[in-house]
C-alpha cells in the first residue's frame, strides 16, 4: 500500500525547535491595549508643551508683566480714577446682564424641559444663536437699531435717550453674547430628570411656583451655579461687541477690557504695568472661575448635564 | 373646548402650570435681545439695494478680509484639530504627574477674557518678547501672529468634543483587534479612530466658528493692513466708523452671518451623522 502522499507547499519549512520569539519577549509583556513608553513619552510631552506654552505661559506673562514694576506700582495703577471707573462699570454691567440671563434661563428651560410642544428643537437652536455670531456683530445691530443713523435713532434722540454709547447699549450687547450660558446648562439637565418630581409635589397640593423653588430648583442648583459661573467670566471679560459700540470714552464707557486695549496704545512703561495689572485682575477672576468650575465637575459630575463636560 | 382642542395641537397637556408664562417670557425675551436686532441687520444689509450689496460684498477690501479670516481661522482649526486629539488622548489614556491641572488648564480659553489673551501673546510674541526674541521675523502684526491668537481662543473645542467619547469607548475592542492579530497602530487607525470622527469633526467645526468671529484677542496681535492682514470683524468696525450709513457695516456683517449660519448647519449635521452612525458625538 503505497504512503498516503501528503500535499507540502513549496515554502514550507519546518519550525525550528524553539521559536526565536519567544526568547525576545522581554520578561514584562507589553500590553497589547497601550502604546510603548517611548510613544506615550512623547505624547505626554507634546500635549504638556502645547498646554504650556498657548495658555500657561501667557497666564504667567499677565502677572509677571503686572508686577514688573513692583507691588506699588501694581496697585497705584490699578487706583488711577480710568481704572476705577473701568472696574466699576464692568461691575455693573455684570450685576445686571448675568441677573437678566439667569431668569431667561430659567424660564426657557421650564417651557422646553417640562412641556412638549411643536418647534421646541427649533427654539433651543435660536437660544443658541448668539454663540455662532461674532462679538462684532452683537455690537453692530444695537448700533443699526439705537445709533444715530439707526432705526430708533431719531426718536431716541428727540426724547434724549442715549443708549449708544452709553451703559445701556454695553449691558444689551453684554446680554446679547452671554445669553445661551444659564439656558443651555439647564435644559438637558432638566429634560434628563423629567417631570416626574414636579407631578408627584403638584399631586400632594404643592403650588406651581412651590413646586418650582423646593423641587425643581434644588435637582439643579449646581448646574446652575456652574451656568452663572461661566455667563460671570464671559460678561466680565466681553471686548468685542462692546467695543463696537461703547464710544470708548475713559472714566464713563470703558469697560476693564477696554480699558486694557487704551492701556496698551500708550508706549511708556507705567501704562503698561497698567494694562497687564487691569488683565490680572481679569486673569484672577478667570483663575477663580476655573477652579470653582472644576470643583463642581469633580465633586457634582451627577447633578450637572452631561454635555457640561464638553461645550 | 374649542381652546384646549387648539391648544393640545401645539403642546401636548400636562398638569404642570406656567407654560404660558415662561414660554411668553422666554420668546419676548429672545425676540428683543436676538431675534429683532438681527433682523434689524438683514433689514439694513437688503435696503442698500441689490446692486450695492453685491458691490460691498465683492468689493477687493472685503474678499481680502473674509479669505484672511476664514483661512487663517482654517489653519487655527487644523493646528487645534491635530493637537486636541492629541491632548484628548493623554488626558483619557495615560497616567502622568499634573494631568489633572493640564485637564483643568484647557478650559482657559472659555475663562479668561479675550482682551488678556490678547495683550499676553501680544507682548509674548513681540520682536523683543519672551518668544519672539527667538525668531529672526515678526510675529504680532503679522499673520502668524493672527494665527496663534485664533489657536488659543479656538482649544478647549476638540479636546472637549473628543474627550467624552473616548472615554465611553469600548476597551474590549481594542482587545478584540489585539487577539485578532492587528497590530497598534492598525488598532488605533481602523478601531478608534472611526467612532471618534464624528466628535472631531465637530470639534473642529466649533474650533473654526468661534475662530472665524473673534475680534478681541485680534486687534492687540494685528492693526490689521488692508489687503494683508485684516480680519472681517475689523473691517467692520472700521467701515462702522468711517462712514456715516450704516449700510457697508451691515452688509459685510450679513456675509460673515451667512457663512456662520452655514457652519452652524454643518456642525448640526455632523452631530447628526455621529449620533446615528456612533451613538454619540459628544
Amino acid at each position: 500500500m503505497p504512503a498516503e502522499k501528503v500535499f507540502v507547499p513549496p515554502d514550507y519549512q519546518r519550525p525550528t525547535e524553539s521559536p526565536p520569539e519567544v526568547a525576545a519577549i522581554p520578561f514584562r509583556q507589553r500590553s497589547a491595549v497601550t502604546e510603548p513608553v517611548w510613544v506615550r513619552t512623547i505624547l505626554i510631552v507634546v500635549a504638556v508643551g502645547f498646554v504650556g506654552l498657548f495658555l500657561l505661559l501667557p497666564l504667567v506673562f499677565v502677572f509677571v508683566q503686572a508686577f514688573s514694576m513692583g507691588f506699588g506700582e501694581y496697585f497705584e495703577q490699578l487706583s488711577e480714577p480710568y481704572a476705577q471707573s473701568a472696574i466699576r462699570l464692568t461691575l455693573l454691567v455684570t450685576a445686571i446682564a448675568v441677573p437678566a440671563n439667569l431668569v431667561f434661563g430659567i424660564a426657557a428651560s421650564w417651557a422646553i424641559a417640562k412641556f412638549e410642544f411643536k418647534g421646541k428643537a427649533f427654539l433651543i437652536t435660536l437660544i443658541d444663536l448668539p454663540f455662532s455670531v461674532s462679538p462684532v456683530i452683537a455690537g453692530l445691530v444695537y448700533v443699526l437699531l439705537f445709533g444715530a443713523q439707526g432705526y430708533f435713532g431719531p426718536w431716541l434722540e428727540a426724547n434724549d435717550i442715549q443708549i449708544i454709547f452709553a451703559v445701556p447699549g454695553i449691558v444689551l450687547a453684554t446680554i446679547f453674547v452671554t445669553f445661551p450660558f444659564v439656558a443651555r446648562e439647564l435644559i438637558p439637565l432638566m429634560q434628563e430628570q423629567g417631570t416626574g418630581d414636579e407631578e408627584a409635589a403638584l399631586s400632594l397640593g404643592a403650588s406651581g411656583f412651590k413646586t418650582f423653588l423646593f423641587v425643581t430648583l434644588p435637582n439643579v442648583k449646581w448646574a446652575l451655579l456652574y451656568g452663572v459661573l461661566l455667563c460671570n467670566a464671559r460678561a466680565m471679560g466681553e471686548f468685542g461687541a462692546v467695543s463696537v459700540l461703547s464710544g470708548r470714552i475713559q472714566g464713563f464707557t470703558n469697560t476693564m477690557p477696554l480699558q486694557i486695549e487704551a492701556a496698551s496704545k500708550e508706549f511708556s512703561r507705567t501704562a503698561e504695568v497698567a494694562a497687564f495689572s487691569m488683565a490680572s485682575l481679569l486673569a484672577l477672576l478667570a483663575l477663580v472661575t476655573l477652579i470653582l468650575k472644576t470643583f463642581l465637575e469633580w465633586r457634582y459630575a451627577d447633578r450637572l448635564s452631561s454635555s457640561a463636560q464638553a461645550h | 373646548m374649542a381652546r384646549t382642542l387648539t391648544q393640545s395641537r401645539f403642546r401636548k397637556p400636562s398638569v404642570i402650570p406656567g407654560f404660558g408664562l415662561t414660554f411668553g417670557f422666554a420668546v419676548t425675551y429672545l425676540s428683543l435681545i436676538v431675534l429683532i436686532p438681527i433682523a434689524a441687520l438683514i433689514l439694513k444689509s437688503a435696503s442698500v439695494g441689490w446692486d450695492e450689496f453685491w458691490r460691498i460684498a465683492t468689493d477687493g477690501r472685503t474678499l481680502a478680509a473674509l479669505r484672511t479670516s476664514f483661512g487663517l481661522s482654517l489653519i487655527a482649526a487644523l493646528v487645534n484639530m491635530f493637537f486636541g486629539l492629541i491632548l484628548a488622548w493623554v488626558l483619557t489614556r495615560y497616567r502622568f504627574p499634573g494631568r489633572r491641572l493640564i485637564d483643568a488648564m484647557v478650559d482657559l480659553p472659555f475663562a479668561l477674557p479675550t482682551a488678556v489673551a490678547g495683550i499676553a501673546l501680544g507682548s509674548l510674541y513681540a520682536v523683543n518678547g519672551w518668544i519672539g526674541g527667538f525668531f529672526d521675523f515678526r510675529i504680532t502684526y503679522t499673520a502668524i501672529g493672527i494665527t496663534i491668537a485664533l489657536i488659543f481662543v479656538g482649544l478647549p473645542f476638540v479636546v472637549r468634543t473628543v474627550q467624552p467619547v473616548l472615554e465611553d469607548l469600548d476597551k474590549e475592542l481594542e482587545e478584540a483587534a489585539a487577539t485578532l492579530g492587528a497590530g497598534r497602530w492598525k488598532t488605533i487607525f481602523r478601531v478608534i479612530l472611526p467612532p471618534l470622527l464624528p466628535a472631531v469633526l465637530t470639534g473642529f467645526a466649533l474650533a473654526y466658528a468661534r475662530a472665524v468671529g473673534e475680534y478681541g484677542s485680534v486687534v492687540f496681535v494685528s492693526q490689521g493692513i488692508p489687503y494683508r492682514n485684516e480680519i472681517a470683524p475689523q473691517l467692520i468696525v472700521i467701515k462702522l466708523e468711517e462712514s456715516a450709513s450704516y449700510g457697508p457695516a451691515a452688509v459685510i456683517a450679513t456675509v460673515m452671518l451667512a457663512l456662520a449660519f452655514l457652519l452652524l448647519l454643518c456642525i448640526n449635521l455632523l452631530q447628526a451623522w455621529g449620533r446615528r452612525r456612533f451613538g454619540s458625538a459628544g
